[in-house]
């Protein structure tokens, strides 16, 4: 109990101090998730639309439960392959990106792409299927279609970026492979915090775990609030 | 005047079931056409194709005499809108889904949003989301959303099935004006008989994907040829 008061004691003063170290860690844990979020957004919104809306796609039968998979991924293993495909040996090591913010982006995108393709989807096939025909019969194109279809299903795409949004903020293991934590280039708040409680640091380490729960609370608030504005749960 | 349809040896199919076999059949410019028929007939699957959403496994659909192929001109697809049973309103106020048309085809004429949404009653309700209304309230707004892109034909797909007696009879009403004052081609598919003696030019029976007669309406209601016509207007089964 006494370690805990002490962390929240500790968190607010390093907050308050605005610590040079604690805030490049913060700009660092945002860099990487706003990176690996907007381009899991822009690939996987796009495909999980396209494939909610295809109901005849050749192969669905199998795709599906690859996304599914894909979902839950052990990020530790996708961690180790990213790492594999990025060291100098990998074929992507020309690239320079192991151990590098760049390379952290990649991993955690891999991670969030199967949640964002995955449940945008299902919120895509969660809409009433004469829609689109109806959207159809007065006069929308393809690509409206989907763009409209989206729109409808906001609620579940929100939800959709919500899981990518958790999955890549509370993310370790992969991260700590790939960028190697090397403080002042690589270090985030959840690869602070592993190094922090090994060194014993525990109400450190305990501060930026409140610090790491407060972003993800002020930014989920915000999803909530559009998804309430929207029309949402 | 060229036909606005022109249906030649058509056969649709689902698989091995064929669902519309219509070996001719002409809509005419202006006139509303009333398609009668028990569950299951192929109706709907009519106004499907006529509205170029299905193409027909076999045949030639013709409209104002282009052969249309497996996929229709977006401008030809245009020109033809259904109002189905229900009416699919997306998530957004009365005046956005009213508006939705006009804004797949890049227009904005907002007058003409605001007419279409007072003569279907629904002024007050404009800003209210759509998802408030009742089904009568809410298929007013979808025949609104049709009128507001100037269909040069308007299908109707059993639009008053779900309504009370004052909607149906509104919705006849403007439907009436609308063909009356624009001279719209309307195409009304319809389980009730009498609607389609209020509101129809010509009318067909339509039973296993067939058309079994097809007459001027009074002809077809007071003298019909073939005796399934007469035993399913007398509320007898037909299959």
């Amino acid at each position: 109990m006494d370690t805990l008061a002490r962390a929240l004691v500790d968190a607010f003063g390093l907050l308050l101090a605005l610590d040079p170290e604690l805030v490049e860690v913060v700009a660092r844990t945002l860099q990487v998730t706003i990176g690996a979020l907007f381009v899991a957004l822009v690939v996987g919104i796009p495909i999980g639309a396209a494939i909610g809306l295809t109901r005849d796609l050749p192969g669905r039968a199998i795709l599906i439960p690859v996304i599914y998979t894909g979902m839950g991924l052990p990020p530790v293993v996708v961690g180790l392959f990213t790492y594999l495909l990025l060291s100098n040996q990998g074929p992507l090591g020309g690239l320079g990106w192991l151990f590098t913010p760049t390379g952290m982006v990649v991993a955690q995108t891999i991670i969030a792409l199967p949640l964002v393709v995955g449940l945008t989807m299902t919120a895509v096939q969660s809409i009433d299927p004469d829609l689109p025909v109806q959207m159809r019969a007065l006069g929308a194109t393809r690509m409206q279609i989907a763009m409209t279809t989206l729109l409808e299903s906001r609620a579940g795409v929100t939800a959709a970026v919500v899981a990518a949004y958790g999955a890549i903020i509370s993310e370790v293991g992969a991260v700590m492979l790939v960028g190697g934590n090397i403080e002042g280039e690589t270090r985030v708040l959840t690869t602070a915090i592993v190094l922090e409680t090994r060194k014993g640091n525990f109400a450190l380490a305990l501060a930026l775990g409140i610090i790491l729960l407060g972003i993800a609370f002020l930014t989920n608030f915000a999803f909530h609030r559009l998804q309430v504005r929207q029309g949402g749960p | 005047m060229t036909d606005v349809y022109t249906l030649e040896g058509i056969e649709h199919r689902y698989g091995d079931r064929t669902v519309v076999d219509v070996p001719r059949l002409s809509i005419e410019p202006g006139e509303i056409l009333g398609v009668v028929g028990p569950s299951g007939a192929g109706k709907s699957t009519l106004l499907r194709l006529l509205n170029f959403l299905e193409h027909p496994t076999k045949g030639r659909l013709m409209y104002r005499g282009e052969e249309i192929g497996p996929d229709a001109p977006l401008a030809l697809r245009r020109d033809v809108t259904t109002v189905f049973q229900r009416p699919m309103l997306l998530r957004r106020s009365v005046a956005a889904n009213v508006r939705f048309g006009q804004k797949m085809r890049g227009e904005s004429d907002e007058s003409r949003v605001q007419r279409c949404i007072e003569r279907l009653g629904l002024a007050e309700l404009a800003d209210e989301p759509a998802r408030t209304l009742s089904v009568g309230e809410a298929q007013r707004a979808a025949l609104a959303r049709a009128l507001v892109v100037r269909p040069s034909v308007l299908l109707l797909d059993e639009p008053t099935g779900n309504l009370d007696p004052y909607n149906t009879g509104l919705l006849e009403e403007i439907v009436g004006e609308e063909n009356a004052e624009r001279g719209t081609t309307v195409v009304l598919v319809t389980h009730d008989v009498f609607q389609a003696r209020r509101l129809a030019d010509r009318t067909a029976l339509m039973i296993s994907g067939r058309i079994v007669e097809l007459a001027e309406t009074e002809e077809f209601y007071e003298n019909p040829k073939a005796p399934t016509t007469a035993a399913f207007l007398r509320g007898e089964l037909v299959l």
